[in-house]
């Protein structure tokens, strides 16, 4: 495991980056990012927004299901305080992802606001790539290896998500709607092989369900019950059958 | 850039970006307070995943443009056979990811006829 891009003892902060854009490149997330962004980019057409405001969303929000929430609820309509709270909801899951990087990221002369772009840079794709690969980085240069992962999968993103959106706007029918279709069902599927616990599993059947009902419903919030409603139930569900299970 | 242009992009900062980052934030100001496996971000972790299955769900039952053109039996089908694909062929993503857009495509090519 010597390429010499792998960053040794006391490398140059430049050179920690470019391994990091290295191994963004070069990780099997490039290319599910690839594909989760050709998806996102194909509804951000046919939901009616510029390629620049996709871009700049990809750089602003950089996060695939927050994105996916932002361009369906708002090119559907819906009001700007369901969205908010859809988007907030969807990315809780942002701030325990932080809390277990910091400490990999931090010495003792790190300015705070030297971590403002990593904790940017913080989504699913970077942060498994950042837990498994920065241990074997010396803590002075993690920062910028950090920020070279980050770099690298958001520029797969962005030229990704430009690709599904013109191709989107070309493509023959039965085609153009392969490319919507990718972002529900890579997610589907993705989400079931992800759970491993019970919890996750039921909460995706109990959304699955009740969103569409909600919607349909014309319920005012409809995300934002569907999430609370769902995980809830779902979460006490698997707490009391764990109990069960123990023996006592 | 048109008023509307405009509108979509502050959009974009004040019901995207923001509520989004604000947890990144929070996330550096908590620090160590919290762990991985306490039953707060457990229930968290539960209801971001039943808000994104609502998402997805919205999706196909109310989709955008070139999917609307596809009728939901198709949409709903491809779905199914997505997932029958994905246990089957040793609960690989891609597999199911494969096999859903070959039965969307077939569904629509035959509707269409």
């Amino acid at each position: 495991m010597s390429t010499p891009l792998q960053p040794g003892p006391s490398q140059s902060t430049a050179r920690a980056f470019l391994s990091g854009v290295v191994a963004a490149w070069t990780s099997v997330f490039a290319l599910v990012l690839a594909g989760s962004y050709i998806g996102i980019g194909a509804l951000a057409h046919d939901f009616g927004f510029s390629i620049g405001w996709m871009t700049a969303s990809t750089l602003l929000v950089w996060a695939a299901p927050a994105q996916v929430i932002l361009v369906s609820t708002l090119g559907a309509g819906a009001a700007l305080i369901e969205v908010a709270l859809a988007i907030a909801l969807s990315a809780v899951r942002l701030l325990p992802m932080v809390v277990a990087l910091l400490p990999l990221l931090r010495t003792e002369r790190t300015r705070q606001r030297e971590l403002i772009l990593p904790t940017h840079f913080t989504a699913i794709s970077m942060w498994v790539e950042a837990l498994r690969l920065l241990p074997q980085i010396p803590r002075e240069n993690r920062i910028a290896y950090c920020n070279g992962i980050g770099l690298g999968f958001m520029t797969i993103a962005c030229i990704a998500g430009a690709i599904g959106y013109l191709l989107a706007g070309r493509l023959p029918l039965p085609l153009a709607a392969t490319l919507l279709f990718l972002t529900p069902m890579a997610f589907l599927v993705s989400v079931i092989r992800n759970s491993r616990l019970m919890v996750d599993r039921l909460a995706f059947a109990i959304g699955f369900a009740v969103g569409p009902l909600m919607i349909w419903g014309k319920v005012d919030l409809a995300l934002m019950w569907t999430g609370l409603i769902g995980g809830t139930v779902a979460h006490v569900a698997a707490r009391l059958v764990a109990r069960k299970g123990r023996p006592s | 850039m048109s008023n509307l242009a405009l509108h979509s992009y502050l959009a974009l900062v004040l019901v995207g970006f923001l509520p989004s980052e604000v947890w990144r934030w929070l996330g550096v100001l908590l620090g160590r307070s919290l762990d991985e496996d306490s039953e707060i971000v457990l229930w968290v972790r539960a209801v971001a995943t039943a808000l994104v299955a609502a998402v997805v769900a919205r999706i196909v039952l109310f989709p955008p443009g070139g999917l609307a053109d596809v009728p939901l039996e198709v949409r709903l089908g491809a779905i199914t056979c997505g997932l029958i694909g994905f246990f089957v062929l040793k609960r690989s993503p891609f597999a199911g990811l494969i096999v859903g857009e070959a039965a969307l495509v077939a569904g629509a090519l035959l509707v269409g006829r």
